[in-house]
């Protein structure tokens, strides 16, 4: 199945939490927020959400703006 | 100056009416001198996706704590995209301040007015703080606060060009019309031109480039304090009037001339 993280598609053969593919990227969960399928995602419903078919997930972070 | 002069804005009493961008600073630590040195209530910052293959620091460790993080929506090219952003900067943690920035002109960078009056209108209703960068216009600055924005954030010049206060006789409308703080944001390019906002009676100003990407950021940050101090002192004190024809300030009576009275 593919879903699309951060506008770009990747594929994946087994089951993978939310919780899961953050911790894969490598990403540190106290710096980002997640969107899934539009609709924000607090860190401790992370575990909760399944990967499924065609999902968007954003995962989002501050930087330096004016 | 009076040490009683607060800007009441978002239901905070704010001292420094210097509110400062953290973008295109060289680093992370250079930023952070900049702040304690300028000392602003209230910091901008930007959210974008993030970059699994780029190990950055995380910016937030680089601003004071005192600060009020202020997120703004650019990228945003509707008032949805904005509502978006500004949900996502809440759940990541900057709080009910919003910056609502809706651009879809890529030349000039100039907010579309329209679209940025919907997003005060749904921001607003769900408790944001919410100070919409806009072109100085009056009716829809009225309109914007109306829909609660705390403040309206007229453009000075286009994002980042540095060219001063080219909008100056449609803010000071604003300053005199607007029930809101008038804020001028991007296009201040020097001391100078933060100074002439203050003095002419704007609540506030925000400034990130001239900041930024100056020869000493941390330098002209203190400049850029002490010119806001000065404009809004001068404000205050109250301009003499200015006119066409001179007026002595000094004695006009004869001197080292023989005068017959």
């Amino acid at each position: 199945m593919v879903f699309i993280l951060n506008g770009k598609q990747e594929s994946i053969e087994k089951p993978l939490s939310l919780d899961a593919l953050i911790a894969a990227k490598g990403l540190c969960p106290e710096k980002i927020v997640v969107e899934h399928n539009f609709s924000i995602i607090s860190k401790e419903d992370w575990p909760k959400i399944m990967l499924k078919d065609q999902d968007m997930i954003e995962v989002i972070s501050f930087v330096g703006g004016g | 100056m009076n040490m009683e002069d607060l800007l009441a804005l978002g239901g905070r009493s704010i001292k420094s009416r210097l509110l400062i961008g953290t973008g295109k600073f060289s680093s992370y630590p250079l930023m952070k001198k900049a702040l304690e040195v300028a000392q602003p209530d209230i910091v901008t910052v930007a959210l974008r996706r993030v970059d699994a293959s780029s190990k950055t620091d995380n910016i937030l460790e680089y601003i004071p704590k005192s600060c009020i993080l202020m997120a703004n929506t650019s990228g945003a090219r509707n008032a949805d995209e904005a509502v978006r952003i500004a949900r996502l900067a809440k759940a990541a943690g900057t709080g009910p301040w919003i910056k609502i920035e809706v651009v879809q002109d890529q030349k000039y960078l100039l907010p579309d007015n329209l679209e940025t009056l919907k997003a005060v209108e749904t921001l607003a209703k769900e408790g944001f703080i919410v100070l919409p960068y806009m072109s100085p216009d009056l009716s829809m600055a009225r309109r914007m606060a109306d829909a609660g924005a705390a403040a309206v954030m007229p453009l000075g010049s286009p994002i980042g060009s540095n060219r001063g206060v080219k909008t100056r006789e449609l803010v000071e409308i604003l300053v005199r019309e607007i029930k809101v703080p008038v804020i001028v944001d991007a296009g201040l390019g020097s001391p100078s031109d933060a100074c002439e906002c203050m003095e002419m009676g704007c609540a506030a100003v925000l400034v990130n480039t001239a900041i930024a990407i100056a020869r000493d950021p941390v330098a002209m940050a203190k400049a850029f304090k002490d010119a806001v101090s000065a404009g809004r002192a001068a404000y205050l004190a109250g301009l003499a009037a200015s006119g066409n024809k001179a007026s002595a300030s000094s004695p006009l009576t004869g001197f080292l001339r023989n005068e017959i009275l």
